[in-house]
């Protein structure tokens, strides 16, 4: 986008190029710091064994090899079953998208409730949700694994989605509601002289204005819920397990050779979702990080 | 087409109060302005007439019925937001239709009432546009037309021209007026500014301080002001105030001492002797609108009385010229032809029609 500050008048001459030049080296320096890793990762999983043990770190791959690929998605053996990371991948998929779905829509209700609907003591109801997003994950655990217990949920994928929503909504409720605020209570007064009620105003006014919320929230909380690890170890048994616990069971296995290759690959399969969400809703999230600062 | 009737409305937030007890009647089609500066609670009360607010006492009446309890869709009523308030995401025509689709009304019949109401406003060009493509004129008329095509018993304004720029205020000032013209529905509309409620209304309600100081037709409030409030609130320059003692001589007479000039000694005319005597020896407030104060020759009439004072200040206007000189520690406006005119610091011969001064008490704030 171009906008109106990129043709103000700059000074020119042999410094200001010079400066320039420096700019744009130091800059490149710690783009190639930020993409070695990633580079080390695809190169390291498209090696043969063979060519890891004799070849250095940072080499290209001599003969390109999708062996480490498929080994990794349906043969590496996870504890002591050896189907790869594909049943975890999809248990994981089970648990993000009820999880983001359901706490993002709360949260948005919860957020349109608490700014456009307020009634005594939504300030500090507001209030306790926030502190809930101050609350460290290690703190709820045991808590957590004793109400689980009482709703026959221990150790399973209905499970580890409620503790993802409980925990989300302080989040997402804190995005709608910012979201909300910013939205003129002259629209919903409007809104009720025009007949709407509570969830018309909500589904037909709101939602529609909140897309980039939306964006922001759902980045956010796929983000939170696909690469937790704690939550999946914690409150999910070996079948259940989402890809993260997976992913460390083939990794941090202590038999056999380290085929290096492979991890490389399934670590690159397991953070693949998130990348491809982020390339298709992160146009919303600067523009939702950014909404309200200025009026639209 | 009902009127509205407001029965000893009263608005409390915790301890403060910000209506106290008002009390107006609309007659049917009126057209009715609450003027007053911000804070004077005349946006409250229209939130009260609209249900957007609660009341803590009194009635609100829409043609017979109490709608106290009313919620805002079930009161009939329409109304136009000082930020328009168009929903953002919606097209004009999607804007202007949402509330019949709630309302769920036949599919024909809504597109009936869009077309009467995006040509009487001529907004059928940009129909297809979302509310962010338009200016804000456009904006306004999209505004009115949604609050038109419910066809409500009475409409409601919330300063709808206070966003507008001045050349803009004053077209879509005259598009209102020819409107309820045309529609002779009944409408209160709510502004700050007292030329707006002048041109507009049938009736003003000035109000200040969660009270209402006057409702009577502009003229009235205009040459007739109840107190010095609604007297120095409405026209443009502001009537000129001065204090004087009242003093018998050959008749009544008000005298305005002056630093560094005579005293001038303002004759009473007959009409107001009887009132003005009541305060023999005693200070009253002086009101002499701008344009009662001229240059010799810019008026007859009977009651003229000439003065000299200098000239401080010119302000040419275009058809008028005003001149600004002190009386009495006060700065006093005369508009004069601008061919009267006389540059500042010269000695100047004023004219004031004592006939149509006001003279309020100084105390109460009431006209004598």
């Amino acid at each position: 986008m171009s906008g109106r500050t990129d043709d103000i008048v700059r000074p020119k001459g042999a410094r200001q190029a010079v400066l320039r030049v420096l700019l744009f080296v130091i800059l490149g320096l710690f783009a190639a710091y930020y993409l070695l890793p990633l580079f080390v990762m695809v190169s390291t999983s498209l090696k043969t064994l063979e060519e890891i043990r004799t070849g250095t770190l940072v080499s290209l791959p001599g003969t390109v090899t999708f062996e480490p690929w498929a080994k990794a998605w349906s043969a590496a053996c996870v504890g002591v079953k050896c189907e790869g990371l594909k049943p975890y991948f999809w248990n994981s998929v089970l648990i993000a998208v009820p999880g983001v779905a359901i706490s993002t829509f709360l949260g948005a209700l919860a957020g349109y409730a608490l700014t456009k609907w307020r009634f005594r003591g939504a300030d500090v109801i507001f209030g306790l949700m926030l502190f809930g997003a101050f609350i460290p994950f290690q703190v709820i655990l045991l808590p957590m694994a004793r109400t689980l217990g009482l709703l026959g949920l221990a150790g399973t994928i209905p499970g580890l989605i409620l503790v993802h929503v409980v925990y989300g909504l302080a989040f997402t409720t804190l995005f709608f509601r910012n979201f909300a605020v910013g939205v003129s209570d002259s629209i919903v007064q409007a809104a009720k002289i025009d007949g709407a009620g509570f969830f018309s105003i909500f589904f037909r006014i709101l939602v529609p204005m909140a897309v980039p919320t939306f964006g922001v929230t759902v980045i956010w909380q796929f983000t939170q819920i696909w690469n937790d690890f704690l939550f999946g170890v914690a409150f999910t048994s070996s079948d259940s397990n989402p890809v993260t616990v997976a992913l460390n069971n083939v990794v941090a296995t202590s038999t056999g050779v380290k085929e290096y290759n492979v991890d490389m690959a399934a670590a690159i399969l397991a953070g693949l979702p998130t990348l491809l969400v982020y390339v298709i809703a992160g146009r919303y999230f600067v523009r939702g990080l950014a909404a309200g600062a200025v009026k639209g | 087409m009902p009127g509205v009737s407001l029965r000893n409305i009263w608005k409390r937030f915790g301890t403060t109060e910000v209506l106290k007890g008002i009390s107006l009647d609309l007659e049917e089609g009126e057209f009715v302005v609450l003027v007053g500066p911000s804070g004077c609670g005349k946006s409250t009360l229209l939130n009260i007439v609209a249900g957007l607010e609660t009341l803590s006492e009194g009635d609100v009446l829409i043609g017979d019925r109490v709608v106290n309890d009313v919620p805002p869709k079930d009161r009939n009523i329409a109304m136009v937001f000082q930020s328009y308030s168009l929903y953002p995401t919606k097209t004009v025509r999607k804007n202007i239709t949402f509330g019949m689709e709630i309302r769920r009304v036949e599919k024909a019949h809504q597109d009936a009432a869009l077309r009467s109401v995006s040509e009487l406003l001529h907004i059928d060009p940009y129909l297809e546009r979302k509310p962010g493509q338009l200016s804000g004129g456009q904006r306004q008329r999209v505004a009115m037309a949604r609050a038109l095509v419910r066809d409500p018993d009475v409409f409601l304004f919330d300063e709808p021209l206070s966003n507008l720029d001045a050349k803009l205020r004053i077209e879509m000032r005259t598009e209102i007026k020819k409107l309820h013209k045309r529609l002779e529905k009944s409408i209160i509309y709510v502004t700050h500014d007292q030329i707006e409620a002048m041109t507009l209304a049938s009736r003003i309600a000035v109000m200040d301080a969660g009270h209402i100081r006057q409702f009577a037709p502009p003229e009235e409030i205009y040459e007739s002001p109840a107190d010095l409030f609604v007297a120095s609130f409405i026209g443009s320059p502001p009537m000129n105030i001065v204090r004087g003692r009242v003093e018998q001589d050959d008749g009544i007479r008000i005298t305005v001492e002056n630093d560094g000039g005579p005293a001038i000694r303002f004759p009473v005319p007959e009409k107001f002797a009887a009132g003005a005597s009541a305060y023999l020896g005693k200070d009253v407030d002086l009101g002499l609108r701008p344009e009662t104060v001229t240059a010799e020759g810019g008026q007859t009439g009977s009651d003229l009385f000439a003065f000299d004072r200098p000239i401080e200040l010119v302000e040419p206007t275009g058809p008028d010229t005003m001149l600004v000189f002190g009386l009495g520690g006060q700065e006093v406006i005369a508009r004069v032809r601008p061919e009267d005119a006389r540059p500042a610091g010269q000695q100047f011969r004023f004219v004031a029609n004592m006939a149509k001064a006001k003279l309020f008490d100084p105390e109460t704030g009431r006209r004598i």
